[in-house]
């Protein structure tokens, strides 16, 4: 549904993306999952046909993004990161408005938007300007879809957006999936890649990897230990000083730990008689398999 | 003890909607606050009020021995404050940006210097003096970020979302410095929504329809709320909120 052959884009003499290749299949959630400047919302905006490439190309539903990009504007639908309705129109006249531009109406295509637009109808006279952050979000959506995309470009809907709100969310997400609509979208949040079908780490303007996220998780090479003990902040600073120990990072009530490659006769029980010889109290260290943030964290290291 | 934060039933109003409604709470020298909550359960509004921005309808407060509703310009001179949203001037050299909150901060022209090379020398940043902050990476802008929001040696600094954004490295790096500051004394105030950072605070509080539902160290509260980890303990507590379309 998504296919892109070696995109590279540069912003004067900084590469903003490198030598981008990948396919998205139809029905795919497709998650980019990289921090600020990565260069998500490039590539968003040159697949979207807003901006161009400086080399390689790209389709979308089979539609070239520069040849073709009337066509591919009228089968995407795009929520940028940053509110972009019109705020001096209210919830209604906006989801009017953009109904209107690709000659459809919200009677329409109202069955794809009810579940989402249901939950912001009551202020349906209100001005998007005086919306909440929560209710902009599904206004923005519900404007993204009323033209029946049958691809779906979400730029960082989540960011700011507090747990249960990104869970609900989410949810949405799928429900639109089962509609059979591609999803592209991107967040710098972690825990939210494994709710993608596949997903790209993305940093630096490159792709460090992609796959399921069960792929990704098994592609992680090092062991991995979760450690904890009664003095979280002392343990980080003894972990970092132990010799076998090749990189220690906080993971909320723990903290984990790689080991150096030659390190391989090192035990949860030899690490946890060391911490204790230092004098820490409490210790619990358990051999664990990496998450999504521990292979980005692998990988960007690389 | 010494309290850099007693917050005694504050509360605001904005026509009959109660953003904040009798919160009370105290955060001792050298802590780490985290200060959570769903969105539109209050949190910036409290957080305005405790920086002297806004007045409270009912209820007091008092920061950094200052009483945020007849001293608002002492509280704002003795707190630090930083977001993700707006830090630095980009447009301005690393010096200038030191520079100027320096002098907004009132601290002596004499320190002003030796405080800039300080400053630089801890972060290793003495070869980029004369960068702009546009062409510096993240990282290093939020470490300038909130080596500047603390410039003037403010006893408490409020931290509004300062890791939004920002890449898991990077984050855990920003998190070791404020544990650096609140070595040296500083009481850090943060919000944020990821909740592995909750876990990094002292204690907690959680915020839901502007009252403070919970409020205790994260493994207490994980523990009260037979919970694994504070995600859950969140999703608890929030999942029920009234004013969940904000």
């Amino acid at each position: 549904m998504i296919s892109c052959s070696a995109i590279r884009k540069n912003y004067g003499k900084i590469p903003a993306l490198n030598n981008i290749s990948f396919e998205v299949q139809k029905g795919e959630i497709f998650g980019l999952i990289g921090p600020d400047g990565a260069g998500k919302t490039t590539f968003f905006r040159i697949l979207t046909t807003l901006i161009l490439a400086d080399e390689g190309s790209a389709t979308v539903n089979g539609y070239d993004v520069v040849r073709s990009y009337e066509s591919v504007r009228k089968c995407v639908g795009y929520m940028p990161g940053r509110f972009s309705l019109y705020q001096d129109l209210t919830v209604a006249e906006n989801l009017e408005f953009f109904a209107t531009v690709f000659n459809t109406s919200i009677q329409e295509n109202y069955d794809l938007i009810r579940d989402i637009y249901q939950q912001i109808e009551p202020f349906k006279h209100r001005r998007a300007g005086k919306l909440s952050g929560g209710m902009k979000q599904k206004l923005a959506l519900s404007c993204a879809l009323i033209h029946k995309p049958t691809v779906l470009f979400l730029d960082e809907p989540t960011t700011g957006v507090d747990p249960v709100s990104r869970k609900e969310f989410w949810g949405m997400l799928k429900r639109l999936q089962h509609q059979g609509i591609t999803i592209l979208v991107s967040t710098p949040y972690m825990d939210e890649a494994g709710l993608c079908d596949r997903i790209a780490l993305i940093q630096r303007g490159s792709f460090l990897s992609i796959d399921t996220p069960a792929g990704i998780v098994a592609g992680f090479r090092k062991r991995l230990f979760s450690v904890h003990s009664q003095s979280m902040s002392q343990l980080l600073k003894d972990l970092r000083g132990l010799a076998f120990v090749e990189s220690c990072y906080a993971f909320g009530d723990s903290h984990h730990i790689t080991l150096k490659e030659q390190a391989n006769t090192i035990t949860s029980e030899s690490i946890q008689l060391q911490l204790h010889q230092m004098g820490h109290q409490h210790v619990v260290v358990r051999e664990i398999q990496a998450g999504i943030e521990d292979c980005f964290m692998e990988l960007s290291n690389q | 003890m010494d309290k850099v934060i007693v917050a005694e039933q504050l509360t605001k109003q904005f026509g009959h909607f109660t953003a904040v409604d009798h919160i009370s709470f105290e955060v001792e020298r050298g802590e780490i606050f985290g200060f959570l909550g769903a969105n539109g359960a209050g949190k910036t509004t409290a957080m305005r009020m405790l920086c002297g921005l806004s007045l409270p309808t009912s209820g007091k407060a008092r920061v950094a021995g200052f009483d945020i509703a007849t001293q608002t310009e002492l509280v704002k001179q003795n707190i630090g404050y930083m977001s993700q949203k707006f830090a630095l001037y980009d447009e301005l050299t690393v010096a200038e940006n030191i520079r100027l909150y320096a002098g907004i901060y009132d601290v002596p022209k004499n320190d002003i210097q030796i405080r800039t090379h300080e400053l630089l020398q801890r972060l290793g940043f003495e070869s980029e003096r004369n960068t702009f902050v546009h062409s510096l990476p993240l990282g290093w802008k939020q470490k300038l970020a909130f080596s500047v929001a603390i410039i003037h040696q403010p006893r408490i600094v409020f931290l509004d979302e300062p890791t939004g954004g920002v890449d898991p490295v990077t984050r855990r790096q920003f998190w070791e410095m404020i544990y650096e500051a609140t070595d040296r004394g500083i009481t850090a105030f943060v919000t944020t929504h990821y909740m592995d950072e909750a876990e990094y605070c002292n204690r907690v509080s959680v915020m839901v329809d502007g009252k403070i539902a919970a409020m205790d160290s994260p493994a207490q509260l994980r523990k009260d709320f037979n919970a694994k980890t504070m995600d859950d303990v969140f999703h608890q507590l929030a999942r029920n909120a009234s004013r969940k379309a904000e």
